[in-house]
């Protein structure tokens, strides 16, 4: 099944071939060619495009591995000068490389799947629940979107996570580690989610039976070290070269597409709040002069990626972002640490994926993905959960429409989202044996499809006057999907 | 109220059928003639801008020899419909000689999105109709099903909605609604004459089913009344031919049947194709000869299956007669294109309905055979530019039907989630497993020689060396299945299963 499910997905993806590709085929077309033709030492030094090397190192070993085979496909997309090379070639080698490397997704999934057998307090049991989570976890329609059309490895990325969770779940917890900290010299944006493993490994680890073991701590620390040792090793002389590709501070709070969280509420609410000032007079709030305003709301709406400067509510420094992002995880952490088992470990990880969405500083609206696929897991466990993850799935595949623009893929997304979410729907109906969502949730998601024909068809018809508006489909989809989002966060926080 | 399986298959048959679509159609790119897609386009140009009487006429504004209509007055209609709707998308779509050869991203898009919708309001609920409520073996197969895929989504054409409406008046017949099945069998013939590779079978079971009528007067108004929905039906798609005068309508009679073309155009895995390797045909025979010939061949290979279904008109007989004379009309008669091998296909799938599934015939004959009719069509598709989706749509539906139990039983009540110790299975029997070992070489050897076709230029003295092996290749198969259902249609001696398909 392993084997049938991937190629049959592969086959799937491979339909897809001639669809539209974002910037990021770009930025790994020049990162291929950046590995392969220039020395280690210049990898994170070479700017001829715009697209630099902001992975970690094992990525940029990644890719000089795949250079090695796409030399074979067209070896003109490995020459640095050729920026936005695209031949026929180039293209069936990138998406195939996706394709293929997905394959670490699915040994992921697998092991995820095969590992829960494990698990003592999960509640279904049964072939129906193996089969739910392997195939929502492989035929996931928001990882489709983003990496076999937008382009990109989540897949990949994504598989050492299921690979890393997997292992904690038969203890195996150095295992565990060392795939984490694999990935986190892969994309460093995992980071996030680290404080759940920090605590868990602390708990279920070092305290050995509640006694707590130097040894251990000392095998697992050498071990995170090690990795990192032979990530960074070779740029041992260039590491704030290295830093400041990998933590780029100036952008802006929000990233040109709002991603639906908190702080897309935050906005909208002080955009609102600004014309409601201006239309009732301006003493008791300072508002700048006409001029200002235009230009400040254009700015933060007009869908450039720059810093925000609020109006009326008070601006956001990134320090408060990770401050308030960290205060949110507490909770979860805090419940980890008094019962450190692999389900409350899953529920960590993805509380915290979650709670670095919602406020973390420029976040993508591809991180919703961090959240949906471990939650994946945890959905096959209750009803409760298999609620939310519905919703948040959903919700946040929803999300990612605008990420493909072009009127082709208007198609392509609404077929392959609706195609997951019946099938998601179908599935975990038949492992909880029971309908899973309200009515009112139901209205909800079926509310999302007003949004969709109002920001895909009626915006383009408006009338002059309103159509310069063009950041308010996007607007739309943000703040529609940021309701989704935030309340199932609430939710599942007030059970705990 | 929404059934979640048919939403999911169809959404999932829609994945299929957009991905294909974003890949080249036929003739893209290739100026002056480009292929079936400008075709259809060139049909609703004509039919929006000139009168009815001039649809099928060489006129001024009409030149018959730039893809003149050759189908019946259903697709002109059709044509006419898409054409009203393509005229106000953007007019240069359908510019009165203007729009000759447009090729854009947009008119693309809307001609692709024109065969889903197609396949959206008639073969979908087609399938539905036909499979009752509780998914079965035969939707999924109907859904995904790559050659139907390929040629409607890829190469373009609107074979789903022939194809639906013969599944609606087959599922119709099936369930005693004669007049329902007979007005749908008559508009699928009207809108593809290719329909009458089923005619032979229709016209026997119905006449069959009268004639097993209790009384004479029951057999005798039987007769009438689908007598009178048939004619009605085709006065009905005619009126404003006849109406327009005897010439015209002659005219379009000239265009669908064309009698002076050829036995055969390009390579096609037909009986005559083949002969022709070893025994040249068109130099020792004139034409008529050759029309004689084909017609003589196919009627006498239909009688046997045909009868049958007289003698014996039920369900069975009747799926498996529409499979075997299709299939004869194929293998020899006249001037037959390799898309033609569709309507074989989808008779082949609709069988799974009538027999029991784990017979020989869903395990091993029908995967075989599904699988040759896509590598039958090979050479055109790869001229299309179809291969990667050709190869991964097949291989998808090969891993599809693989796992076919368990796709279809996920709708079973759930009740079934204790593991239960298998029951015993029978070994394979000698004949059994010699079957499946056939079935893996020939598919092997059907790999080999697309791979062939691929990467290995043929020698200069056969320039059609390929395309005409991969034809004499799936046309000796198709005379072995020929056997093979033969066999199995008269052979009564296995389990029927025919459920009673609730609405």
């Amino acid at each position: 099944m392993l084997i049938a499910g991937f190629l049959a997905l592969a086959c799937v993806k491979l339909l897809y071939l001639p669809s539209y590709k974002s910037t990021d085929f770009e930025v790994h077309r020049n990162w291929l060619a950046i590995t392969s033709s220039l020395g280690v030492q210049s990898w994170y030094h070479e700017a001829t495009s715009q697209w630099t090397l902001d992975y970690p190192p094992f990525f940029a070993w990644f890719e000089f591995a795949l250079s090695k085979v796409a030399v074979h496909f067209d070896p003109e997309m490995l020459v640095i000068k050729n920026l936005g090379y695209s031949s026929d070639k180039t293209i069936l080698f990138q998406r195939l490389s996706v394709i293929v490397t997905d394959f670490v997704f699915a040994v992921g999934a697998w092991t995820c799947m095969k590992n829960m057998h494990n698990l003592k307090s999960v509640q279904a049991r049964g072939p129906s629940r193996d089969a739910a989570i392997y195939t929502l976890l492989l035929t996931n329609a928001g990882l489709f979107m983003v990496d076999h059309i937008h382009f990109q490895y989540n897949g990949f990325l994504f598989g050492f996570l299921l690979l890393s969770i997997g292992a904690m779940m038969q203890e195996q917890y150095l295992l565990g580690s060392l795939w984490f900290c694999v990935l986190l010299n892969l994309k460093h944006i995992y980071m996030y989610i680290a404080p759940a493993y920090f605590i868990f490994l602390l708990r279920a680890y070092c305290f050995n039976n509640s006694a707590f073991s130097i040894t251990r701590l000392v095998k697992l620390g050498s071990l995170v070290i090690l990795t990192f040792v032979v990530s960074f090793g070779p740029f041992v002389n260039q590491i704030p070269q290295v830093i400041s590709r990998l933590f780029p501070f100036k952008r802006g709070l929000c990233h040109a597409y709002w991603a639906p969280n908190f702080w897309a509420v935050y906005n909208l609410v002080d955009k609102a709040l600004t014309i409601i000032g201006k239309k009732f007079g301006g003493d008791m709030i300072k508002i700048p002069t006409a001029t200002d305003l235009n230009g400040t709301q254009a700015s933060m709406t007009g869908g450039l990626v720059q810093d925000i400067e609020h109006i009326v509510l008070p601006s956001v420094p990134p320090l408060a972002t990770f401050i308030i992002t960290f205060l949110f995880m507490v909770p979860c952490l805090i419940k980890l640490w008094r019962r450190p088992n692999s389900v409350n470990f899953m529920r960590s990880l993805t509380l915290c994926g979650w709670s670095s969405f919602l406020f973390g500083w420029h976040v993508h609206e591809k991180a919703v993905l961090i959240m949906i696929l471990p939650m994946t897991l945890l959905a096959v466990i209750s009803r409760k959960e298999a609620k939310y993850f519905l919703l948040l799935a959903i919700t946040g595949h929803f999300s990612l429409f605008p990420l493909l623009y072009p009127h082709q893929e208007l198609y392509t997304k609404m077929f392959l989202h609706i195609a997951w979410a019946f099938l998601a729907v179908k599935m975990l109906k038949k492992v909880h044996k029971c309908d899973l969502l309200t009515l009112a949730e139901k209205i909800y998601l079926l509310a999302s499809v007003i949004i969709f024909i109002y920001s895909e068809f009626i915006h383009f018809y408006l009338p002059p006057n309103l159509a310069k508006y063009e950041f308010l489909p996007l607007l739309a989809y943000s703040a529609y999907s940021a309701l989704g989002v935030i309340s199932t966060y609430v939710s599942p926080d007030r059970k705990r | 109220m929404l059934n979640v399986d048919y939403a999911l298959l169809f959404s999932v048959s829609l994945i299929l059928r957009y991905g294909v679509s974003l890949w080249p159609y036929s003739g893209e790119g290739k100026p002056p003639m480009h292929g079936d897609y400008e075709a259809q386009r060139h049909w609703q140009e004509i039919t929006i801008n000139l009168p009815l009487d001039q649809w099928y006429n060489h006129t001024q504004d009409n030149d018959l020899l730039y893809w003149g209509l050759d189908y019946p007055p259903l697709t002109a209609y059709h044509s006419y419909l898409v054409g009203q709707v393509a005229h106000r998308v953007n007019s240069s779509f359908t510019e009165l000689h203007q729009s000759r050869g447009i090729e854009s991203p947009d008119h693309k898009l809307f001609m692709r999105l024109s065969v889903i919708v197609a396949d959206l309001l008639i073969l979908f609920p087609a399938i539905r109709f036909f499979c009752g409520s509780s998914l079965s073996a035969t939707a999924l197969l109907l859904a995904i099903y790559p050659g139907l895929i390929l040629i409607d989504h890829g190469h373009f054409q609107y074979n789903g909605i022939s194809l639906g409406l013969f599944v609606i008046s087959v599922a119709a017949v099936i369930r005693n609604c004669d007049v329902l099945g007979s007005i749908a069998f008559c508009l699928a013939l009207n809108y593809k004459q290719m329909e009458l590779y089923h005619a032979l079978p229709f016209f026997f079971y119905l006449l069959g089913k009268c004639l097993h009528q209790p009384s004479f007067l029951r057999k005798i108004s039987k007769l009438f009344v689908i007598g009178v929905s048939v004619i009605g039906t085709f006065v009905a798609v005619w009126l404003p031919f006849f109406l327009a005068g005897p010439y015209t309508t002659l005219q379009v009679v000239r265009r669908i049947f064309p009698v002076d073309r050829g036995l055969y155009e390009d390579k096609v895995a037909n009986f005559w194709c083949t002969i022709d390797i070893i025994f040249k045909l068109k130099q020792n025979l004139d034409t008529s000869q050759i029309g004689l010939l084909c017609i003589a061949a196919t009627l006498l290979l239909s009688l046997p299956s045909n009868l049958h279904v007289l003698r014996y008109p039920t369900p069975r007989n009747f799926v498996m007669s529409l499979l075997n004379t299709s299939l004869v009309f194929f293998l020899f008669s006249f001037h037959v294109h390799e898309k033609t091998i569709l309507l074989v296909a989808i008779p082949a799938i609709l069988a799974t309905s009538v027999l029991d599934k784990k017979s020989a015939f869903q395990r091993y004959w029908l995967p075989w055979f599904l699988i040759l009719t896509v590598f039958s069509m090979v050479p055109l598709l790869v001229k299309d530019g179809l291969l990667l989706p050709t190869i991964a749509s097949t291989v998808f539906f090969c891993i599809m039907y693989g796992n076919l139990d368990q796709m279809v039983s996920t709708s079973s009540s759930p009740l079934n989630e204790r593991m239960s110790s298998p029951l015993p299975v029978e070994p394979n029997s000698f004949w059994i497993q010699l079957l499946g070992f056939s079935q893996v070489v020939s598919l092997c050897g059907a790999c080999l020689l697309t791979l062939l076709h691929e990467v290995y230029p043929p020698p200069a003295r056969y320039p059609y060396l390929w395309p005409t092996l991969i034809c004499a290749y799936s046309s000796l198969h198709f005379l072995l299945f020929l056997l093979a259902f033969h066999v199995i249609q008269f052979s009564s001696g296995v389990t029927v299963s025919i459920s009673k398909k609730k609405l």
